[in-house]
């Protein structure tokens, strides 16, 4: 039984006789000396962490005006900031986007340029009050003009997070990245081997208040994240640090295209070794940790499992899908994740860094329960028009027209004899045949890849459906392929009209 | 050097090849061939001193035809060898190093644009 304190621990990283390596060292060194073996030739094992962190945000305090203002709302580079606290402090969240750049600047690139110490506009309104009277202020300020400027994140350092793949016929652009159509490519994200929770799976030494490496400066776990569910492997950490004393090489504004900003972070978790249970954990290989792919084709919270697979076969470059190579790509950076576990190293090493005892354990028996909805969400089947009007192939343009005028609606679905949809035209393909003086059949000038909605889906899956698709109406097919009904984007506004 | 060869609907892709590569006597590789019902798109190398009369020879046949002479650029100071990039590229310009670096065989790059969009840190362009 090996058996050694934090404060043994400390003392020898004073005396510079502490014996250091990183999560993906230890593996070795378990499987040579055993369990035992390792945990008296080591002391801390370091891990680190390099990804996309959306859960990331900065508390930033501008000492007060003159006159003083008490803001009610605050724009720094056109990226608004959350104020409802006091006049002013506000936070500056990673995903929020710039009012006039869009998906192009946002709360991440706010943060990485304060750290690089680049001019910031910072623009705030008010009411103004007896004691705040000023309401509008703009001024230009650097991360030196601040008070503080404390990263404070609701949740980091997934311990692990499943992989993504598109079943679908069309790219998907996701916070996953982007993924090419009919499994077409895989994308992870997570640091296997080096995760800094996967390597303390029962949370014995991570906990509130342990010191760590954050984005190049030494930072706290202040909790469990937000969505801490450990039952499933998917803790989180909540965690605050120093931002004035942060490294941009660790601190990186994204862009996923088509979803938004977020921010790269990088964390690095020392882990001392006390006994053999804890040397034992911090031994975990990429072959030890399973996720699962999810195919994001589908657009629901509960997306489909296509396939478990382990960290190692992620990161071979391409696992088999229906029999299929397909390759993979990681979202976050494992070299820069091992460079954090050996700076970590280096300042525990040089006596820089000490390791601590939590003066909480992060809870181990939560889960992350989905949201409780107390509307329906409006389903397609509830809101289309059942009242459409079909027409055969072999009819000609004139019998279309005269449809259409009878119909409400300026699409006509094209049904096969035993109503099976064929295809579809609009009363702008009919003008354009007349205008070329084509009377062919309607066969030859209807689109025959018809975009539908089936009646059981969500009407804002079918919105999307309809701006992805640029068309201005779905038809609503049953199993079958049978035409049911008719949604527009008319329908659809009116209902989001209500809603919002 | 490598092309890029488009068709228009209208005319048939597989017997101009064989007739450019007859009648220009040229060695055509294509890397890439993508045809459909709408329109056909061929990625080739071709020697350079034959480009001219392959070329005209299929301008001549409705083709249009453009060097990809603008390869993949990244910028190394936005890069952080997250690997993203590495998944979407079609013709595998993009591999992990030992280290976990992400290496890259521009050579090969057809210039599809696809890597640009992926790359959360706007690191890659296409050349000028
Ligand atoms: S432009 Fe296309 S071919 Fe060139 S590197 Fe990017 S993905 Fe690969
Ligand atoms: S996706 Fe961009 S940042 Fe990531 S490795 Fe490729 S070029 Fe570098």
């Amino acid at each position: 039984m090996v058996e050694k304190t934090i404060h043994e621990i400390n003392n020898r990283i004073k005396d510079g006789s502490v014996r250091v390596v990183t999560a993906e060292e230890m593996v070795d060194i378990v499987t040579e000396l055993g369990a035992e073996g390792a945990a008296k030739e080591v002391d801390v094992v370091t891990t680190g962490t390099f990804g996309a962190m959306c859960s990331s945000g900065v508390w930033l305090n501008f000492g007060h005006s003159e006159p003083p203002i008490k803001m009610q709302k605050v724009w720094l580079n056109d990226v608004e900031a959350y104020t409802g606290v006091a006049a002013v402090d506000a936070f500056i969240g990673a995903t929020q986007l710039s009012e006039s750049s869009g998906m192009e600047y946002g709360g991440a690139h706010v943060i990485e340029d304060l750290i690089r110490g680049k001019s910031i506009d910072l623009h705030a309104t008010s009411n103004g009050s007896d004691c705040y009277p000023r309401k509008v202020l703009d001024t230009t300020i650097t991360i030196n003009d601040l008070n503080q400027a404390i990263m404070l994140n609701p949740r980091n350092a997934y311990q692990k997070y499943n992989a993504a793949t598109n079943s679908s016929e069309s790219i998907l652009h996701t916070y996953m990245g982007t993924l090419l159509p009919n499994y077409g490519n895989v994308t992870y994200s997570a640091a296997g081997v080096l995760s800094p929770l996967y390597n303390d799976p029962t949370y014995e030494t991570i906990g509130t208040g342990t010191r760590i490496f954050l984005g190049g400066a030494q930072g706290y776990v202040i909790g469990e994240g937000t969505q801490h569910d450990p039952i499933s492997n998917f803790g989180t950490l909540m965690i605050k640090g120093d931002l004035k004393k942060m490294n941009p090489d660790y601190v990186r504004a994204a862009t996923f295209e088509g979803y938004g900003t977020s921010l790269y972070l990088g964390i690095g978790i020392p882990i001392p070794i006390l006994n053999e249970k804890i040397a034992l954990s911090t031994a975990i290989t990429d072959a030890d940790i399973v996720t699962d792919i999810l195919d994001y084709a589908v657009p629901s919270r509960d997306r489909p499992a296509v396939k478990q697979v382990t960290y190692e076969e992620l990161k071979s470059g391409s696992i088999e899908i229906d029999g299929k190579e397909v390759p993979t790509s990681p979202l976050s950076s494992f070299k820069i994740a091992r460079k954090i576990a050996g700076e970590l190293k280096d300042w525990i090493k040089k006596g820089e860094f000490f390791v601590n005892a939590p003066a909480e354990r992060l809870p181990t028996d939560t889960v992350c329960k989905p949201m409780k909805q107390t509307r329906e969400t409006p389903l397609v089947g509830d809101i289309m028009s059942t009242d459409v009007l079909t027409i055969g192939p072999d009819s000609n343009l004139c019998a279309a027209a005269r449809k259409i005028m009878e119909s409400s609606f300026n699409h006509l679905p094209v049904v096969s004899k035993n109503n099976l949809l064929v295809g579809i035209v609009t009363a702008w393909d009919i003008s354009k045949a007349v205008a070329k003086d084509k009377f062919d059949m309607l066969e030859e000038i209807m689109t025959r890849k018809v975009i539908t909605a089936t009646p059981d889906e969500a009407i804002d899956i079918a919105a999307r459906r309809l701006d992805q698709n640029r068309v201005s109406a779905l038809p609503v097919v049953d199993k079958k392929k049978h035409v049911i009904g008719i949604i527009t984007s008319d329908d659809i506004s009116k209902l989001l009209a209500r809603r919002y | 050097m490598k092309i890029r060869i488009n068709f228009p609907t209208d005319i048939l892709v597989n017997p101009i090849i064989a007739e450019i590569i007859l009648e220009t006597g040229a060695l055509l590789n294509i890397s890439q061939a993508q045809i459909d019902s709408i329109h056909g798109k061929i990625i080739a190398d071709v020697p350079e001193d034959q480009f001219n009369a392959i070329k005209n020879a299929l301008t001549s046949r409705g083709a249009t035809v453009n060097v990809l002479d603008r390869p993949i650029i990244r910028d190394e100071d936005e890069c952080v060898d997250c690997g993203a990039c590495v998944s979407v590229c079609p013709v595998k310009v993009f591999s992990f190093g030992e280290d976990w670096s992400v290496n890259m065989d521009v050579e090969k790059c057809i210039q599809c644009g696809i890597c640009l969009a992926m790359c959360p840190h706007g690191a890659l362009v296409l050349g000028r």
